[in-house]
């Protein structure tokens, strides 16, 4: 039973009273050979949840780190196949609920139904379609929850509240709020539209709400732990994955970022991020 | 100068509001809206602005004000004699968009949307463009309106069209080359999303074609299908009927919904787009959609693309920029998944010699994307035979492909011996 690994991930955070950490890598990246240490890194160094991305030529939500890091792994012949292969390979050594991120096309591609079974057969926790917001979704909403699979649907501060109780309602897991307009990407400063959002989400539901975009350093991270349940970070790990691709301490090294930015570590060497 | 003459232009009222997809921007089986959750609120604010506006007189009557004294519309029609000759069959007429205010067809669009822009209280306006036309296009209705610019352009595209370049920046435009992918249109379309996605507060994004997330499709057909109006008026004063075929090139596909847009309603007018060709039909090697595509998502709309199996997009080729595009419009999609309209493809060697053609036998240097259609103009031409008569839009001018082609292919500037004197 996959489906409800998210949520008990939530409740298990709500019960200790702690913030949560989402880690973002682009499946593949920079390698799908070293994708499997790579979970495990993240995994081993304390995320709550992993989000894989699937690689897409032309992912025009994203900046310019995790566009490179796309082409990294397109370039390593990564496909969504891969990304489900890796997480089935993962599975049994990492107990972290696992999310896909990805474009519709990729998707459409290898087949809804097939994609579907395919995804639950691996043990994919959540689905997140960056450009199939709920009223795109089709057939693709129900079937993945009858598979089990979580539909999770991004909120923006340009969202109304009828959009945000939407993506409450037919969504699961989580909310996915984007704390501020634009592309993915690192920022020195997080937008206070963060806080803005999150209180107009606790208005309109209690669904577990994961923050992201621009966090960057441990201080960001626990910004958001203040509004949110939990904080994503992106494009500062796919910028360390890039800056270190074929080193072969790439897992240390990440596994020490991900306890810097949780609070729980040293700043990794290097000067990192 | 008849044609000049106001009634040429036909009224808002026959253009506007005909033929609206169904809720969501449903086109049958393509277009809508697929983009992430940040644009939704901005294109619901477009589609509903547009809506009012469309059947606002005072917005439609600025907008043919200034397409009649800016733009300088209606734009003639002009039956290219020699040129027919030359092809041995039907008689040609071709719809003057060179002569458009900036050199094509673009203008039609960019200067609807920018009013548009304006009175949703946008200062800053974002486009991509592919052969700089659209780019062009934007930047002079931001000079005329007083709207801050900003103008993504593939850095491939920005090496060939470099005469653009220079005016978008003579225009007060800023013009930002994309290192990205093919460096193309499409690599341009997605920077223009980052930005807009950025700052939907202040920036309206101007789109250049007949595709994107609902709206744009239905608006950009909507402020171009003047084309085709003018045109159907114009032929039926010359010949006092619809011709037996209608042939434009087809990038995104803006200057061929525009033309189509009349002689839909009528299934004798066959309505045939053309699309690059460029050096084969072989995956990378041309952009000839409804040869190689098949059905998939791409920047907000569901068409056909050249895709791989995987749902990457595949890189395109043609010697034309404004033609190098992974996708097309959704309507055309739809269209031709009716049987109504049909696609050829040009090759990029057929479509210099069209230029060339065209130049010498005319008078009228083309466009390399309009050269496309005017190559396949000959074929239809020759099938139709003398009776027939066939309708070509002379979407843009070749000013801005000189210097390129003159690098690239220095022969075509040497007269040779099989020239007529």
């Amino acid at each position: 039973m996959s489906g409800g690994r998210i949520a008990q991930r939530f409740e298990t955070l709500r019960a200790d009273g702690r913030g949560g950490f989402v880690a973002y890598l682009t499946g593949g990246d920079p390698d799908i050979a070293v994708g499997a240490s790579l979970v495990e890194a993240l995994d081993r160094g304390g995320a709550d949840i992993v989000e894989l991305g699937v690689p897409f030529s032309d992912p025009l939500a994203d900046g310019p780190t995790i566009q490179r890091g796309m082409e990294r792994a397109l370039a390593s012949g990564t496909t969504l196949a891969s990304v489900i292969a890796l997480v089935r390979e993962v599975r049994d050594r990492v107990a972290t609920p696992i999310v896909l991120f990805s474009y519709a096309n990729p998707i459409l591609a290898y087949g809804r139904d097939r994609f579907v079974a395919d995804a639950a057969a691996a043990g994919v926790d959540g689905l997140l379609v960056l450009d199939l917001p709920p009223e795109a979704m089709g057939d693709l909403h129900p079937s993945l929850l009858d598979a089990g699979i979580d539909p999770i649907f991004l909120i923006s501060p340009t969202s109304s509240a009828a959009r945000i109780e939407q993506a409450a309602r037919l969504g699961r897991g989580f909310l996915y709020g984007i704390s501020r307009l634009g592309v993915t990407g690192m920022r020195t400063s997080i937008a206070t539209s963060a806080g803005e959002l999150a209180s107009r989400v606790r208005g309109i539901t209690d669904m577990p709400l994961v923050l992201g975009f621009g966090v960057s350093t441990p201080e960001h991270v626990a910004e958001f732990h203040r509004h949110a349940d939990a904080a994503v970070v992106g494009s500062a790990l796919v910028d360390l994955v890039g800056r270190h691709a074929g080193d072969s301490q790439l897992p240390q090294r990440l596994e020490s970022m991900v306890r810097w930015l949780r609070g729980e570590g040293p700043a990794p060497e290097g000067g990192d991020p | 100068m008849t044609s000049r003459e106001p009634a040429a232009m036909a009224p808002p009222s026959f253009r506007f509001g005909r033929r609206d997809p169904a809720p969501g921007g449903w086109f049958g089986e393509f277009g809508g809206r697929f983009v992430p959750e940040t644009l939704i609120a901005p294109l619901e604010e477009l589609e509903a602005r547009y809506f009012e506006l469309r059947s606002d007189p005072a917005f439609l009557s600025e907008f043919d004000r200034l397409l009649g004294s800016f733009v300088g519309r209606p734009t003639p029609l002009w039956e290219a004699t020699r040129f027919a000759e030359a092809c041995g069959g039907a008689r040609v007429f071709l719809k003057r968009e060179d002569l458009a205010h900036t050199g094509a067809h673009k203008i039609n669009n960019a200067l609807g949307q920018a009013l548009l822009a304006r009175r949703m209280g946008k200062r800053r306006i974002v486009a991509e463009t592919g052969a700089g036309q659209h780019g062009v296009a934007t930047a002079t209705v931001c000079a005329l309106l007083g709207l801050e610019c900003r103008v993504y352009m593939g850095a491939l595209d920005m090496e060939r069209q470099a005469l653009n370049v220079f005016r978008m920046r003579l225009l007060g435009a800023e013009v930002v080359g994309v290192e990205g992918g093919g460096r193309t249109l499409k690599d341009a379309i997605n920077e223009a999303m980052r930005d807009w996605v950025g700052r939907i507060d202040d920036t309206a994004y101007l789109l250049g074609s007949a595709l994107g997330p609902h709206p744009y499709p239905l608006m950009v057909r909507e402020f171009q299908s003047v084309i085709g109006h003018e045109a159907r008026a114009q032929i039926h004063t010359a010949i006092g009927r619809d011709p037996d075929a209608v042939v434009a090139c087809v990038g995104g596909g803006s200057n061929a919904i525009g033309l189509f847009d009349p002689f839909i309603e009528n299934p004798k007018v066959q309505l045939i787009g053309v699309e690059a060709g460029g050096t084969a039909i072989e995956p990378g090697r041309h952009a000839a959609r409804f040869a190689g595509g098949t059905p998939g998502v791409l920047q907000g709309t569901r068409t056909l693309l050249l895709q791989d199996e995987h749902g990457n997009i595949l890189s395109t080729d043609s010697v034309s920029a404004g033609l190098d595009y992974a996708a097309v419009g959704p309507e055309h999609a739809m269209l031709a998944a009716s049987g109504r309209t049909t696609y050829a493809h040009a090759s990029d060697a057929e479509a210099l010699a069209a230029f060339q053609d065209l130049s010498r036998l005319e008078g009228l240097v083309p466009a390399l994307e309009t050269a496309h259609g005017i190559a396949h103009a000959r074929v239809v031409a020759r099938r139709l035979g003398p009776d027939g008569v066939v309708l070509v839009n002379l979407s843009g001018r070749g000013d801005k492909d000189v210097q390129s082609v003159a690098s690239r292919f220095p022969e075509l500037g040497t007269r040779d011996e099989g020239d007529a004197p």
